[in-house]
Order: structure tokens, then sequence, then C-alpha cells
């Protein structure tokens, strides 16, 4: 007899049974403790695909197209899908070699065989209309449309602003964005982005190994659908933008000009300028080179970012100061005194009115030491603070010296001095009137962009209120208008002073002696106020602010000529042609209108 | 059970009846009516049949090993299938239960003791020769399942001490493909000293552990050279992956990661049947066959898993039980036999798919897509079950 080993059953099931602990310890490893393979899953079976939403359009403030999406044409290749095509047919019909077509099939292979890439970037519509007729001979390739910025009149550049695709800080730092998403880098367009570029969606699809589409996923369940971008509507007038752009041909500054009713602005110009055209598509990359390294800056925006000191049209503000601080009357007059600042030849002033209309320096060099230094104490320094903390309040009240609230992304607060600024400079009561007397003529550290000085001439045409600036009439087709620019600004100088002041700026463009006689128009009465700022770089720069008409004034307008010397010369005239054209939307002075768009102030300096 | 989840494996939206002939898992339908049938064919030959005739049915599936070498059909690299038709015949799963059937014929002879040496040798034979065609039919995985006869050898008296040294060699083995061998040469050299400083004393002791340790040193070389220099690349690399060595999740670590995350992200309750997007859309490879038990765990998640792998495991002991009832010595080995296939099987396969495993291609019982496997396993089980059924009519 054997012996027996039945015992050993045992041994032999406690084998199995060590391994079903095993198993199962393992499977709750896998299934229940470990999510990551959750994850992993997903990544291996769902695509997410964008559906990317039509960009908002901008209407001008008459629902002209400003911009608007073009569809261009990207021909897409599935690589593995290609078979049996005439190769040198496709060449043709796209424009390329075959060592090109070789080189790119090569590429896109790289990236993969099974999903599309493209193959030829923003083709023609004219080869789109001979390759789609085609197509069907082509096994593996097809067309995606995707759309691009177009701009009917290539006009306002630097208030439109342009898209780009996202970078990766932008990337980093919203999710939002992915790579090669288009976003708005300046302008309007970057401004208004999150209005402008709707609400991507996305469908999520199951793939499977080969990364063939295999349907959505859940039925769709988790899509979500493409908001399309809203629409805004500018208050900029296309037509005046054009005609303001021709007459600053080959002059270096800027136009801008407002409706002081409401404070939309109607025409921003800065030159020189580009044709917005030239940074979308394939193009872009080497244009924005181009336009970087050009010595006359085309990029920079002068309207919102140009520190110019204002020159004389600042008299205008320091008159209503010192008339509102009492100390002057509209009938003080002083002597056209050249030793105390340089001025041109005329008749000494005898009151207020005759002061600005002949804009006597010497006159409101004694006009500001009065606002400076009016004996508010015995202490000569003392006194000069006070007197620059008070002028400092009412000047800053006129929207200087601080941002406005435009809706543009980049904008220059410009600069008005403070006593705290010159005691950092100078220290605590070592200095007065002697050491910043410039400023009574708009001169020294005063620093103002084209913008503020347009809404000079908005406070002036309000008699002493202001909107704040802006660009957008309102968003959508709810039009949706912000708030705040609904809210009147008011200076700290009372109305009953701006009606003298604007009685003044009449006779500057319309009375004999007047420095602005060149803006005067025959049936509109326009108020203005020249000026001719000094530059220490160079040839002086030529200013005017004015609105029209006197009573209830359409437009406030403030044009800066760079280098182009008298403020009458230059700018009074263009600002003048401008306010015809919106006005009466044409203009009759050919004659001005033909010599200011053919005159080349580029070369002054 | 297994069919469904072949049919969820190889689901296609465009080949939507589950009776489809054209696609595996309407064949797998085929394979399944026919095994019917051949289990109802077992029950109604004469018991004796298979004791009798043992000997000439292990030499007769011996024989189509050899010949579907010369005459087979070259599937990845494995001369393993006879083509007929459509159907792919195996002739190594076949193999097994021949083989069983002649080693339980051989050791239930009332001459025949497995402490004898000449009769172990015997047994052994009997083993190897179908392990060594198979392994001629470059099909590695099939021949390393008659390993697991030392299960039965081992109930019918074999030395516990095989089981263990077996235990000892594989650890080694995988310690020295780890570990730098000659810190491990170091490490075990460092123990015998202690060992002997133990027992210095006893000098039978101490030479049992210098033997000890000069056959391991030689084992650890052997094993380093065998696995550098006689191992094919593929099989290599299966390791490496195993080991945590390779971690090409393009390459070869691949399938087992894409198994192990189709297992994962079944979760608790899993995906549903047919919900498994990992499988379904062929992420992880050999899903039908190798990897099937993937479909397992994506679509029924830990749940469904939990009940395959203890109903495999409880059919195990049953058959244990089934076997140790037997009054014969046949049948008990027989049944032995059987539990010990299965059992092998079970644990390569189920192991490779999540991941403790190398990458060995053997089907799951029962669940795996492949006539051959399904027939042999039923002709296997039944033979069982037959035996069962008249063991109160042995002696």
């Amino acid at each position: 007899m054997k012996k027996s080993y039945s015992n050993r059953r045992f041994t032999v099931s406690a084998i199995f049974i060590v391994v079903w602990i095993i198993f199962i310890a393992r499977l709750f490893y896998l299934q229940i403790i470990d999510d990551s393979y959750i994850v992993s899953a997903n990544r291996n079976v769902l695509r997410i695909v964008t559906q990317y939403p039509a960009r908002g359009l901008i209407f001008d403030r008459n629902n002209k197209l400003l911009v608007y999406n073009e569809v261009v044409y990207d021909l897409m290749i599935i690589p593995n899908q290609v078979k049996e095509i005439d190769t040198l047919e496709l060449c043709n019909l796209v424009g390329i070699t075959k060592d090109d077509f070789i080189q790119k099939l090569e590429k896109s292979r790289e990236y993969s065989s099974y999903s599309p890439s493209i193959f030829e970037k923003q083709i023609s519509k004219e080869s789109y209309g001979y390759i789609q007729e085609k197509l069907y001979k082509y096994r593996g390739f097809f067309v995606q449309t995707r759309t691009l910025r177009k701009y009917p009149d290539p006009v306002a550049a630097h208030t439109l602003g342009y898209i780009g695709e996202a970078n990766e800080d932008l990337t980093e730092k919203d999710s939002y964005y992915k790579p090669g998403d288009y976003v708005g880098m300046s302008g309007l367009e970057k401004f208004y982005e999150p209005v402008l570029r709707g609400k991507k969606g996305s469908k999520i699809m199951m793939v499977d190994v080969f990364n063939r589409e295999k349907g959505s996923f859940r039925n769709g369940m988790y899509d979500t659908i493409a908001i399309a971008g809203k629409d805004i509507y500018s208050s900029i007038d296309a037509e005046l933008q054009v005609y303001g752009e021709s007459l600053m041909k080959n002059k270096r500054g800027s136009i801008v000009a407002i409706d002081p009713t409401t404070g939309e602005i109607l025409t921003m110009i800065s030159s020189p300028s580009y044709d917005p055209n030239l940074l979308i598509g394939r193009v872009r990359g080497t244009n924005y080179i181009k336009l970087l390294n050009d010595p006359v800056k085309p990029l920079f925006d002068r309207t919102l970012m140009a520190l110019y000191p204002p020159g004389s049209i600042f008299k205008i503000v320091q008159s209503l100061v010192a008339l509102e601080e009492g100390v002057i009357t509209e009938n003080s007059a002083f002597p056209c005194d050249k030793s105390l600042v340089g001025c041109h030849n005329h008749p000494s002033a005898t009151n207020l009115k005759s002061a600005i209309k002949m804009s006597c320096n010497p006159y409101f060099y004694q006009v500001f030491r009065r606002i400076i230094q009016h004996n508010q104490s015995s202490d000569r320094f003392v006194d000069s603070q006070m007197g620059l903390d008070q002028w400092y309040d009412k000047v800053t009240s006129f929207g200087l010296g601080a941002r406005l609230g435009i809706d543009m992304p980049s904008v220059k607060k410009g600069f008005i001095p403070s006593s705290a600024f010159y005691n950092h400079r100078y220290g605590e009561h070592q200095w007065a009137f002697s050491t910043i007397y410039s400023l009574s003529i708009g001169q020294g550290e005063v620093g103002i962009i084209p913008l503020q000085m347009a809404n000079i001439a908005t406070i002036f045409a309000n008699r002493g209120y202001y909107y704040t600036p802006h660009l957008i009439k309102y968003i959508g087709k709810e039009k949706t208008v912000n708030p705040e620019y609904k809210v009147k600004h008011i200076t700290k100088v009372s109305d009953k002073y701006f009606n003298l002041v604007a009685d003044a700026m009449y006779e500057v463009v319309n009375e004999p002696g007047g420095t602005a006689s060149g803006a005067r128009i025959d049936d509109i009465v326009v108020c203005g106020k020249t000026g001719t700022a000094q530059n220490p770089h160079g040839q002086d720069h030529s200013v005017f602010i004015a609105f029209a008409p006197m009573k209830d004034p359409k437009i406030a307008i403030a044009v800066y000529i760079e280098n182009a010397g008298f403020g009458g010369v230059w700018a009074a005239p263009i600002a003048s042609l401008m306010i015809e054209k919106y006005i009466k939307r044409k203009v009759k002075r050919e004659d001005l209108e033909e010599r200011m768009i053919n005159a080349n102030l580029m070369s002054l300096h | 059970m297994g069919w469904l989840n072949i049919h969820a494996a190889v689901y296609d939206e465009a080949h939507k009846s589950i009776f489809d002939f054209q696609k595996s898992y309407g064949k797998q339908l085929i394979w399944i009516g026919s095994a019917l049938f051949i289990a109802i064919l077992i029950m109604a030959i004469d018991i004796r049949f298979f004791s009798q005739f043992a000997y000439g049915i292990y030499g007769f599936f011996i024989l189509l090993l050899v010949a579907v070498i010369v005459a087979g059909k070259a599937t990845k690299g494995a001369v393993s299938w006879f083509e007929i038709g459509s159907f792919k015949l195996q002739p190594s799963e076949f193999a097994k239960f021949a083989t069983n059937l002649a080693l339980a014929k051989y050791l239930s002879a009332v001459d025949v003791n497995i402490k004898n040496f000449k009769n172990r040798i015997y047994a052994i034979i009997i083993l190897a020769i179908p392990a060594l065609f198979i392994l001629l039919q470059n099909d590695t995985g099939s021949a390393l399942v008659y390993f697991t006869f030392i299960l039965v050898l081992y109930r019918e008296g074999m030395s516990g001490n095989i089981l263990i040294f077996g235990l000892v060699i594989a650890f080694l083995f995988i310690l020295t493909l780890l570990i730098n061998k000659m810190i491990l040469v170091g490490v075990l050299l460092g123990v015998a000293i202690v060992l002997v400083i133990f027992v210095r004393k006893n000098k039978k002791a101490i030479i049992t552990i210098a033997t000890f340790l000069v056959l391991t040193t030689s084992f650890i070389f052997t094993v380093d050279y065998a696995f550098n220099h006689i191992l094919e690349d593929h099989q290599r690399t299966r390791i490496n992956v195993l080991l945590g060595k390779d971690i090409d999740l393009q390459g070869a670590g691949y399938n087992v990661n894409q198994s192990k995350i189709a297992i994962g992200s079944g979760g608790f309750w899993g995906k549903g049947y047919l919900q498994g997007t990992q499988t379904k859309y062929n992420f992880v490879p050999e899903q039908s066959t190798d990897f099937i038990f993937c479909t397992v765990g994506e679509e029924w998640g830990f749940v469904g898993s939990f009940v395959v792998v203890t109903l495999l495991i409880v059919l195990l002991l049953r058959i244990l039980f089934v076997a140790e009832r037997q009054r014969s010595a046949f049948g008990r080995i027989y049944g032995y036999g059987v539990a010990s296939i299965l059992f092998i099987h079970i644990l390569v396969n189920v192991g490779m798919a999540m991941g403790l495993l190398p990458v060995i291609g053997i089907p799951l019982p029962f669940f795996s897509y492949g006539g051959s496997s399904l027939w042999s396993f039923t002709i296997l089980l039944f033979i069982l079950v037959k035996q069962d059924s008249y063991r109160l009519f042995m002696l």
C-alpha cells in the first residue's frame, strides 16, 4: 500500500487561494485605489474637437463695417488616406513644386498619419475654387475653412488693433486659450476681447487606437455649442476717419475728434499709420517686424501714448482757473513784457479776451503768477505751494494728469506737476513761482496726450463738463451700454466763466488779429485756440483745439502736428477741414484741402 | 459569459448581429455549440475508453504536434495551427488533456511510485515530449504550461522540497535580473558566513551551506548568461517590462500598460456591457484572446472581475474536491491534472493582464476566443465529470 498523501490537497488548495487573494488585491488596487487609469483611459479614447465661434464684427457709428471676418481656406491632409493621386496636377492647382509636395507630405506624416494637419495654409479663393471642383480625385485631402479679420477701409489701425495667435504666456495664464488660438493683441480687439471672442464650444469625440473618430461621447451629453462673439458698434465715423487720415498723410501727429454731447470719439488718427490688412494672415509675421523696425514708428499710437507739451492751448485752462480763483477779472490788463517771457509782436492785451485772441505769453505769465502767489502766506515758498495745490486741484478736474477711462488697453495718464512733485525735485519750500513759470504757457513739466486735448475742447464746447471719451457706443444686438460713459464729469470751475473764454475762442478764429483765422468756415461758427509748443528736440509742434458750432456744438477736436511750427498754419486748417467734413459731410474749400493733403511735413525735425 | 465578452471585445458597429458567423464571436458561438456536442459525446462514451486508450490518445496528439511543425500554418512566429477552411485547429491545446491522461494512466499503475527515481524519470519524459515539440513550434507559453504538473507530482508524493526549491529558484531568478549579480553574490556570501559562524561546530551543516552557496552562485551566473544570450529579444523585453526596468510605453510595455488602463478604468461597477472604450476601440491588443480579461475588468468593473476570479478559483477548488473523492488513483491524478492545467492558465493569463506576470500568450479557460482551447478545456473537464459520475462503480 502506497503512503497516502491526501493531506497535500490542503497545500494545493492553499496555493490556489493565495493566488485568488493576490488577484483580488491587485484588482482592488487597479480599479478602486489608483484613479490614474481612468484618466489615462480618457486620454486614450477621448478627443476634444474645438468649435471656433465667429469673432464679433466692428461697425462704425453709421453701421458701416469697420472689421469683418473673411473666410480663408486651409488645404488639409490625412496622410494615410492619400492614395493614387495625380501629384503633378495637385501641385499645379496649389502652386507648389513636387519637392514642396514631398516635403509637406513628409512633415504631416511626422505629425500624424491618421489625423488631419494643414497641408497648405490659406490658399487663395481662386485656387480653392479649382481645388474644390477636383477634390473628389484627391483622397486624403480636404479643405477646412477658418476666418481672418478683414478691413474694408485700411484706416484706424491703431484704434481697431489686431489679433494674433495666443502666446505661451497667455495660454499659461488663461486656460481658455490654447496655442494657436487667435486673441486680440491691441486696440479695441484687445479691450473687447471677452466680448468679441464669443465662447468656444467643444465636441467630445471617441477615437480608436488609430485616431479614427468613432462618434460622439455619450451622445454629445458633454458637448458645448460655440457661441458667436458679439458685434460691437463703434462711435468712429468711418468717413471722417478716412478723410482725416488722408489729411494726415506725410505728417507726424494726431487728430482726435469727440462728439461733446456724449463723449463718443468720432475720429482717432495717429500718423504715420499702417494698413491693418498688413497684420493678418500668412503675411503678418514679416510685416510686423517691418513695421516694428520702421524709423517713423507706425505702430506707435500717438493719440493715447504720446505725451506732448500743450503749448498755448493751455492758456484757456489757465484763464478759467485764474477767474475761478478770483485773481483776475475779464478786464484785467497786463503789458506784453517780453523780458518776462518771449512773445510775438502784437499790441498789449487790454483784457482777457484779447490776450487769448492774441495768445500773449507775458500776459499769461502774469496771470499764472497771480494764481500761484496771491499772498495767502507771507512766505513766498509757502504761498507758492498753496497756490499750486489749488491750481492742481482745478486743472486735474479737466481730465488731465490722470488716465481717462477710454475703452482702449494702453493709455498714458499725461502729467500735471503737483507740489509733491516739486518738493521731491527741489525740496520742500525750495521752489516758488519763478521756478515753475513755464507752466503758465503750457510748457515745462506738463504733458498731455492728444485725447486729453480733444477732451479740453469738449469741456469748452459743453461749457464746463465732459463725458468720458469712448470708442464703443454699445455692444451686441441688445445694445448694452457701459453706464460709466453716461456719467457727467463737471470741472471745478463755474460755468459762467466758460462763456467768456468761449467768446475769446470765437475771436481767435473769427476776428482780425486772431491766431487761427485759417480755421474760419463761412457758415459754421468755429471756436478754437492755437498752440505752438516749444520742442527741445527740434521744430515747434503745431497745435489747435476747437469746437463747432459755437451754439450746440457737435464736434470737439484736437489736432497736433509735430515739428510743423505755428499752430495757426497747419493744425488749425486741418481741424477746420475736419469740422466742415463732419458737419457738412462735404468740403467746399478744395484748394485748402488739396494743399493740406499734399503737404509733406515728415522731413521737418 | 466568455462568449458575451468576446462579443464585447470585438464589437463593431457594422456588425451588430451577435450571430454573424463571419465575426469571431459568431465563430465562437459555433465552437461553443460544438463543445457542448463534444461534452455530450464524452458523457456517452464508456468510462473505460479513456483509461484504456490513454497512451493511444497521447501518441496520436504527439504525432499531430510533429505534423503541425511540418505542415502547419505560421501565425505570429509560432507554427501551431492546422487550417481547415476558415477554422483553425491548434494541436498543442489538445496535447494538454492527452498528456494529462497519459500521466494519470502511468502514475496510477500499481507498480509505479513517484519516490522511485526511474519512475520519476518516466513521468518527466511523458511531460517533456509534448513540451519539447511545442517549444519547437515556437510557442513557449504553451510549453510552460507543462510545469504545472509539478502540482500533480507533489500530490502523488514527490518531495515538497522540490516545490520550495522551485520557489527559491524563481526568487533568485528575479533578484538576479533586478540587482547587480556581484552584489547579490556578495550578499549570499555574507549570509553564508554568518550561518557558518552560527553552526561552526557542525561540519555537515557547513558543507551543506557551502554546497548551497556554490549552487546558487552558479545559478545566478547561469541565469544572467541565459537572460542575456539565450532568451530572444522579445522575451527579454517582456521580462524587463514586468520588472519595471523598461518603461517604453509605446513599445514593449504598450500591451501591459493598455491592459492595466483598461482594467483600471473600469472602476467599481465597470462601464457596462459594450461600453468599454479601451477594449472596443482596440487600444488593448489581442483582447479577444490573451487579454480577454481586460474586457471583463473594464466593462464589469471590480464587481465583475471579483466574481469572475472567484468563480474560477472556486471551480479549481471544486475540481480538487472532485478529484479527492475519486476512488481510483487514475481519476484522482487526472483530476489534479485538470486543476493544475486550469490553474496555470488562469494564473498566467489574469496575472499578465493585471501586469503581475510577463506577457505569455496562453488563453483564459472558457473566456478567450479560440475553438481549440475551448474544445480542449471542455474535453479536459468532461472526462473528469464522466469519471466522477462513475466513481461509485469503480474499485
